[in-house]
């Protein structure tokens, strides 16, 4: 078990140490230059001098006239304070802050529709097994729904369910009209606006999460242990629950591989629906070419995927005795 | 070995094979011949009166500032082709370099790229290619294909790893290695055409999971600057108030497309999946 955990906490702290290094790399090894991007937007000076003169400013700002070792250094050490830059696009708010209002809707929206669809796409695909009418109906529409862009099931739900029908909001975490309180309206207020872009991440994760545990099933309950089950002849629902808790293992390990996509999807889902989580203020420093910002997601998003990924594998290690015993060194 | 005519008489029966492969060819076909029937060049102002519904001379009607939404669907089509070709293809590639060479070299080799392995794919994808394409000021499609393509491996190099793994203590490989063959041509003639179905198959996730990544990319505005793609024309959507106007031709073809060639892609792979492992074909 320890050997698990160290194993697992080594790679973390790698992927988070080369992540960094790709985020203090990109903005200085890319072609084109950052600085003279940012003062051309800006510049009003037509004067060369003037112009060299800022950019010689900016450049001291950001450290860059430093050796390439200290520039890394000092990168890291400023991580550490929790210093990300200032926001240009959110001028002068630091890119900290602003992470850090917008990190909440995520959570808001990602855990329960990861859980909810893990859980409920996990029991129906359980189920539609070897379940011959079921199972017709569930497998084509479970496919349909892997290959449809988290953005495309987004925009068709805003559209008939929120101007169609105008059953929900389309736009936003809570309507203008009202100020951020513990009150009942405005809690109704926050689930109201939350429960489309919900619908459409959980939608699309539960069409792949039924897919690959029918599968699994299937293949479970052509094991060995499976047959001479039936041949004992255990009643059958005996032998799915067994089947299913072996099945249960490769899809946890499938979320932790899956998340990367999940979160994608999120972004572009607030993007449609306007949510303000860190995909839309992604768009919008994109759109603003807010570097520090865009920055600071890029950090947020592969320090909250790792976090995620080490609760899995506690997850893991609760419900597979195997890990804890140190017997299984290679799958994991 | 399979007999040739059984073999075919397999493939056509399988329904998901072909009903998959109708539907990539139907669309690979609208990308290769639309953009001569299309009469207005995609981001040309072909309406005057902005958003038009579809029509006999606007097929699939104009966006909000008159654009010809059947030149942007099928020059996008192209697109999203070309990217599944070619990100997917080097994606593949690059899984079965790493994969082959740490599956059948094994020790430190293998405890190396296994770990890169697993950092790349703990690495959310998207994220990298993000800041790589925000500090890039001019994008093409095939720098896109590029980006995809070297992240998009880790899964398959895991996959093909594996299978590699299994192959390499087989008799007829330890035969060929003591006649003296070398380890390049004992993976290309030995192990590679063993494994020859599944590599198809890894090949065509990738295809389809490069069209997704695309998509994403080019939806957030980060996409190639130069060329329209479906994943644009539903930013555009977006951005510029489809839904509130109710302009479904702008948004639904483009994203239509997209779920048909992967979902057929899927249904191709299963398919497959399905002839090359006859346990799994339904009776």
């Amino acid at each position: 078990m320890r050997r698990y955990l160290t194993r697992k906490i080594l790679i973390y702290t790698l992927t988070f140490f080369l992540a960094v290094t790709i985020d203090w790399l990109i903005p200085r090894f890319m072609p084109g230059d950052p600085i003279r991007n940012m003062l051309a937007r800006v510049s009003v000076a037509s004067n060369a001098s003037a112009i060299q003169m800022m950019y010689d400013y900016y450049a001291r700002l950001f450290g860059l006239d430093l050796p390439l070792w200290q520039q890394y250094l000092n990168f890291w050490k400023a991580l550490f304070q929790g210093n990300l830059g200032i926001s240009t696009y959110l001028f002068p708010t630091p890119v900290v802050d602003v992470l850090k209002r917008a990190v909440p809707y995520d959570v808001f929206l990602l855990v329960p529709s990861i859980l909810l669809g893990w859980y409920a796409g996990n029991h129906f695909g359980a189920i539609a097994a070897r379940a011959k009418r079921l199972d017709n109906f569930i497998l084509p529409l479970s496919y349909i729904l892997t290959a449809t862009p988290y953005m495309w099931l987004g925009i068709l739900l805003a559209w008939f369910f929120g101007i169609v029908l105008g059953w929900f909001p389309i736009a936003g975490a809570y309507s203008f009209s009202l100020r951020p309180t513990w009150s009942w309206a405005f809690l109704l207020d926050l689930l109201h606006h939350w429960f489309l872009p919900f619908a459409s991440l959980f939608i699309i994760e539960f069409g792949g999460w039924a897919i690959g545990m029918r599968n699994m099933i299937i293949y479970e309950l052509e094991a060995e242990y499976s047959r001479y089950l039936t041949a004992l002849g255990a009643p059958k629902h005996l032998i799915r629950r067994y089947a299913f808790n072996n099945a249960i293992l490769p899809q946890i390990t499938g979320l932790a591989l899956k998340l990367g996509v999940i979160v994608a999807g999120a972004l572009v889902t607030e993007v449609v629906f306007s949510y303000p989580g860190i995909g839309y203020l992604l768009l919008a420093a994109i759109q603003n070419q807010d570097y520090f910002l865009i920055q600071g997601c890029f950090l947020f998003i592969i320090l909250g995927v790792l976090i995620a990924n080490f609760m899995i594998d506690i997850a893991y290690l609760v419900v597979d005795p195997r890990t804890r015993r140190g017997m299984v060194g290679e799958s994991a | 070995m399979i007999k040739r005519s059984e073999l075919l008489y397999f493939t056509l029966r399988n329904r998901k094979l072909v009903i998959g492969s109708g539907i990539i060819l139907g669309f690979l076909l609208l990308a290769l011949i639309g953009p001569t029937f299309a009469k207005y060049r995609p981001m040309d102002y072909a309406s005057p009166l902005g958003a038009e519904p579809p029509s006999a001379k606007y097929w699939f009607g104009t966006t909000f500032f008159g654009q010809d939404v059947f030149s942007q669907f099928v020059h996008g089509l192209r697109a999203t082709f070309i990217v599944g070709l070619l990100g997917g293809g080097l994606g593949t590639l690059m899984g079965m370099l790493i994969g082959f060479t740490a599956g059948y070299r094994g020790g430190v080799v293998d405890e190396i790229l296994n770990a890169f392995t697993n950092i790349v794919l703990v690495i959310p994808t998207l994220a990298v290619l993000l800041i790589i394409a925000a500090y890039l000021q001019v994008r093409s499609l095939l720098m896109e294909c590029l980006f995809i393509g070297l992240t998009a491996w880790p899964w398959a190099a895991r996959a093909i790893r594996a299978q590699t793994f299994s192959l390499r203590s087989r008799d007829f490989v330890d035969l060929a290695r003591l006649s003296g063959m070398t380890s390049l041509r004992i993976i290309r003639d030995e192990i590679a055409p063993n494994m020859m179905s599944y590599l198809v198959l890894v090949f065509i996730l990738q295809f389809g999971g490069a069209i997704l990544t695309a998509a994403t990319l080019d939806f957030i505005g980060l996409g190639p600057t130069n060329t329209i793609s479906l994943g644009l024309m539903m930013q555009y959507a977006v951005l510029w108030g489809a839904l509130p106007l109710g302009m479904w031709w702008w948004f639904v073809p483009p994203g239509l497309a997209i779920t048909a060639i992967v979902g057929a892609l899927y249904s191709m792979n299963v398919g497959l999946d399905e002839i090359f492992n006859p346990k799994l074909r339904e009776i």
